[in-house]
């Protein structure tokens, strides 16, 4: 049999080369069983390993396999006559679809040179006055309640308290799991960052696809999504989760819906979402019974009702460019918390022109969101929680000082499970087991490993965080809270300063 | 509490090991006519081929019996048990005294009456080490050796000396090489193999008729002359000390499967006792090493006050000429599936919904998978069969008893 | 004691095990060396099928009928641990004729072989340790 045959008018230069240290390499073929797009190949006669860098897509699963190290993968050098304009890869993208006549499809988040402003903003620490706090040695405070905050004390008759507190949702860290849809992602991911939740206090997210039945032990610490496919959605969903989201969008792919090819469709992924086996999941682009600020209340109120008024409401929506008086609407349409989601979050397939072009950086999505909420007055009616890369403890603190309550990690999450961001997940053969239905590679992510490693990120990164506040001399999260004063811009434009709420380093 | 045993090779060994697991401290007494350390028998061919030597023969350390506060007494030989005042008689004229006493005393060669035998100088046995000792001594390169006998014992001896002598001849009066663990197949495998690679002469379905100085005259007509003769075609198992004082004895002594003999705290192991063949239903005497370890254990445990039973024997033997190994198990009997190419060959036996028992020569990596079948009696039922009896393997058990097994799964 | 535990669910059959385990008993500080061009012949052994895959090795089992079986006190057994002396190994196989799990083989040298924890390699089982997905763990059970 031959091996995959491309026409001359279709064939675009392989983006990596495989290397292959002959000195090195024991041809153990752990490269050639662990590598699903099938790179690899031992050959018997020459008692040698070939490759074939056309399937490559660099995902490092031999790489960090090969215990010789014999491996590293390469960017090919294989060249166009370079242009500033017409670049490599856009001339690729042509040729692709000029052979294919479809539209270009990706995955994650948008990875195009967009000024990413949380390197650009620098945080304060205290000197002489304010003296700093030592978290080793202090309470250091980092639990954060989201939901609507009362706005005054109620008494009853004989002048008792009344608890008037709407529900909240107590997060131990100020770090939740964003939405990933069982579907888009694997059984044993789930399971992961369920597990890692419960252990850290936090919540993890269902995402569109509904709640595998063995998940529903973890629903105090899960957070059930409500899409406009309406995947899953049954009574006793709403009620396992500790709160509702409905997604309205989401930052990848903003104005647009969701396919899950019915190749994901397994009995497990049908019976989860509670259609045909091997049927293609179709998310519509909006919700069709939502067309107003109005039609959204409704549809807050219905989960609310359903759920007697016991859970927290969330919506999700992405950072588009009237994001602010969205979210407006949104808290004035009784949602208890508000999601939005940057440019740059993570999807498991998106149109690439979409997920490159469309909605706007995080930063300045929710500098304006938190500034509109306190401008009209109800910023304590709603919390507020951003995703769409937050990628360290740093952007968490600069997040929190410009105005989030808390933050959503998708991608840091899964590279956390041993995701190395080949950007494949629409081809289904996820090597690391994450974004793949396929049992043989499911099994190469075993929770236990995955849901530690969780652990491990996030208690990181909240020693960080308490690190950072305790050097400004602020030792609880609260007080961080759309505290911009800690903040200063660098590099930036009079406007975007203004956008953000911040002063230029050095004022 | 005093134990004594009788005899000082693998079921004494066993004994010794079984008694100290419930006992660290009554006192234990060995008696053997050995004068040796405890070694392992079946090593006597090895040493002949250079394998191994009398330091590396030892079965156990050198500091075994001090470690286990054992007291020998070697070279000297039992040679009445005294049931009623519970006492050892030795050929010196000692007496010792026992609570618990085991007799394992071993088989001895059998060496049929053959016209003319007493005119050949150079006659050897081939069952200890002084034996080997002495055969080692009487051969040299220009030697012409006849062996008595196509057993397990004669080829091992016959693998032993071949490289150090001019030829071998080996003469049996079965129609096959090692009948008592092969089948017809498998018989001529090896015998052609052990032609082939080191021109051993085998003349079958003969006997010898008569010798005469260094000349066998066959029944056949046949003359083979020779210059050293080996004589191995069987034991018998050491029961007088039994027998004479009343105790049960059939082909071997007679043993419950906690290694009881029928008089009251005399127990017996290894060789000179008969099992229970839980392959064919049938009492036989097994005489293999991991037989005798696993019956002298259960009787020291048993002995000390402890309870263990030896519930499952069955015959199996792990044999090999130069690299060519074979491996078998339980009984022939039932229905077979054959499969082979070359040197290698196997052959299964299967019946009641068990395995029965086995061949494997040539390839047989794994091959305690299928002896923990025969031993376990494990149904067929519970077994991928087909992925099996191609390679042995934990693949084919159910899924329970690998979680068991190596999960540590209960 | 520590044994070498198998949990199947999440064995890749990536082989790992094998090669880790064939560099760990070579005595040579540098895998390449100890393993390039050369056919490994571990003491662990991935057993593998469409969907199911395992490794298996030395059981160190309570009641060993290897060492009970050993012709020549080769194997003995210390505080749990199954060792063999192969200095007193004849390779006569009897011991691959009782172990129920495969586990002892010849080594290339002659003498038998079989799984020793690493005892011998100063160095935790370093199957355990290369495993990527902890089908294989170093513990009490």
């Amino acid at each position: 049999m031959v091996r995959e045959f491309v026409s001359p008018q279709n064939f675009v230069p392989s983006d990596f080369e495989v290397v292959r240290n002959s000195d090195r390499c024991i041809a153990c073929r752990v490269c050639e069983r662990q590598c699903a797009n099938e790179v690899h190949w031992f050959d018997a006669d020459a008692q040698k390993l070939f490759s074939d860098e056309t399937k490559c897509v660099n995902c490092h699963r031999c790489v960090s396999m090969c215990p010789t190290r014999a491996l590293k993968i390469v960017k090919n050098d294989d060249t166009y006559r370079p242009s500033a304009n017409w670049t490599q890869p856009v001339i690729d993208q042509v040729i692709r679809q000029s052979g294919t006549g479809g539209a270009l499809l990706s995955s994650m988040g948008n990875p195009e040179k967009y000024p990413i402003y949380w390197d650009k903003i620098l945080i304060n620490a205290s000197q002489v006055t304010n003296p700093s706090i030592d978290p080793l040695r202090e309470p250091m405070e980092t639990k954060v309640f989201l939901g609507k905050k009362p706005s005054k004390i109620e008494r009853d008759s004989d002048g008792n308290v009344i608890n008037n507190l709407d529900p909240q949702l107590q997060l131990d860290v100020p770090v939740m799991f964003s939405a990933m849809s069982y579907g888009a992602i694997s059984y044993n991911a789930h399971k992961s960052l369920a597990m890692a939740a419960t252990e850290l206090g936090t919540y993890y997210n269902t995402g569109e696809g509904g709640l595998h039945k063995d998940f529903y032990q973890y629903g105090p610490n899960t957070i059930v999504q409500v899409a406009s496919g309406r995947f899953g959605v049954f009574q006793d969903y709403l009620e396992a989760g500790a709160a509702i989201e409905i997604k309205i969008g989401q930052g990848a792919k903003p104005g647009i819906g969701g396919h899950l090819p019915g190749a994901k469709v397994t009995v497990d992924v049908s019976q989860t979402r509670m259609i045909p086996m091997g049927s293609d999941a179709i998310s519509p682009a909006p919700h069709h019974d939502i067309y107003s600020i109005e039609d959204l209340r409704q549809l807050v109120f219905t989960l609310k009702e359903a759920t007697a008024y016991k859970k927290p409401i969330i919506v999700k929506v992405a950072a588009v460019h009237n994001v602010a008086a969205i979210a407006s609407g949104i808290a004035r349409g009784g949602a208890d918390i508000i999601v939005i989601d940057g440019f740059r979050g993570g999807t498991g397939a998106a149109p690439t022109r979409i997920r490159d072009s469309v909605g706007i950086p995080i930063e300045l999505a929710l500098a304006s969101v938190d500034q509109r909420l306190r401008d009209e007055g109800i910023r304590n009616n709603i919390s507020l929680v951003v995703g769409g890369s937050i990628r360290n403890s740093a952007d968490i603190v600069k997040a929190v000082a410009l105005g989030a309550d808390a933050v959503y990690i998708g991608t840091a999450a899964l590279i956390a499970l041993g995701c190395h961001q080949c950007r494949n997940c629409h081809g289904g053969k996820c090597n690391w087991g994450i974004a793949t239905q396929r049992a043989d590679l499911v099994k190469r992510l075993n929770p236990e490993i995955g849901a530690k490693r969780l652990v491990n990120l996030v208690t990181a990164w909240n020693n960080e965080i308490k690190e950072i506040m305790g050097g400004m001399g602020i030792n609880s999260i609260e007080s961080l809270r759309g505290n911009r004063l800690m903040l200063r811009g660098i590099g930036l434009t009079e406007k975007e300063l203004e956008i953000l709420g911040i002063k230029h380093a050095g004022e | 509490m005093n134990y004594v045993i009788i005899g000082n090779s693998t079921a004494a060994v066993g004994c010794i090991e079984g008694i100290r697991k419930v006992d660290t401290k009554g006192n234990i007494t060995v008696i053997s006519d050995e004068p040796h350390h405890t070694y392992g028998r079946p090593l006597i061919s090895y040493m002949l081929l250079g394998k191994t030597d009398e330091e590396h023969m030892k079965y156990r350390p050198d500091d075994f019996y001090e470690k286990n506060n054992v007291k020998t007494i070697l070279g000297k030989k039992a040679v009445k048990i005294d049931k009623e005042s519970k006492s050892v008689e030795i050929d010196d004229g000692s007496v010792v005294e026992y609570d618990k006493l085991l007799v394992a005393t071993g088989s001895r060669p059998f060496v049929p009456p053959m016209a003319g035998l007493d005119s050949v100088e150079k006659v050897f046995n081939f069952m200890t080490l002084d034996d080997a000792h002495s055969l080692e001594k009487a051969i040299d390169s220009d030697c012409k050796v006849l062996v008595i006998g196509a057993g397990l014992i004669g080829l091992k001896c016959v693998e032993g000396i071949v490289d150090k002598v001019k030829s071998v001849q080996v003469v049996d009066l079965a129609n096959r090489i090692l009948p008592s663990i092969l089948d017809e197949k498998g018989s001529a495998l090896v015998q052609s193999f052990l032609e082939k690679e080191k021109g051993i002469e085998f003349t079958l379905n003969d006997s010898v008729a008569e010798f005469k100085n260094n000349t066998a005259t066959l029944k056949s007509g046949k003359t083979i002359n020779f210059d050293v003769l080996v004589v191995a075609v069987g034991v018998r198992p050491n029961t007088e000390l039994i027998s004479e004082i009343g105790g049960d004895v059939q082909r071997g002594i007679v043993v419950t499967s906690k290694s009881e003999t029928s008089l009251e705290d005399i127990y017996a192991a290894g060789d000179c006792t008969v099992s229970h063949n839980i392959a064919t239903d049938e009492d036989q005497i097994i005489a293999i090493l991991p037989n005798a370890y696993l019956q002298g254990e259960a009787a020291g445990v048993n002995m000390a006050g402890g309870d263990k039973s030896f519930d499952n024997p069955v015959p199996m033997n792990a044999i090999g000429f130069f690299d060519y190994h074979i491996i078998t198990a339980g009984a022939y009997v039932g229905d077979t599936y054959v499969a082979g190419d070359g040197q290698n060959y196997k052959c299964l036996f299967t019946s009641d919904g068990v395995l029965k028992g086995f061949i494997v020569i040539g390839d047989v990596a794994k091959a305690g998978i299928y002896t923990a079948l025969v031993r376990n009696k494990t149904p067929l039922s519970e077994v991928d069969f087909e992925l099996i009896k191609d390679n042995p393997q934990l693949m084919a058990m159910a899924k329970s008893y690998r979680d068991e097994k190596l999960g540590g799964t209960l | 004691m520590k044994k070498v535990w198998v949990n199947e669910e999440w064995c890749l059959g990536c082989h790992l095990c094998e090669y880790n385990c064939a560099y760990a008993n070579s005595g040579i500080t540098d895998m390449v060396k100890a393993l390039k061009g050369k056919k490994i012949n571990p003491r662990i052994r991935i057993e593998e099928s469409d969907s199911i895959n395992f490794a298996v090795q030395c059981r160190h089992c309570d009641d060993p009928i290897c060492v009970k079986s050993c012709i020549s006190g080769a194997l003995s057994q210390n505080d749990g641990l199954i060792t063999i002396d192969q200095s007193k190994c004849v390779g006569c196989f009897t011991c691959v004729m009782a172990c129920p799990y495969g586990c002892i083989m010849p080594s290339d040298d002659g003498p038998m072989q079989k799984c020793e924890l690493c005892t011998k390699n100063g160095t935790e089982p370093l199957c355990v340790k290369g495993c990527p997905n902890n089908a294989i763990v170093f513990e009490e059970r």
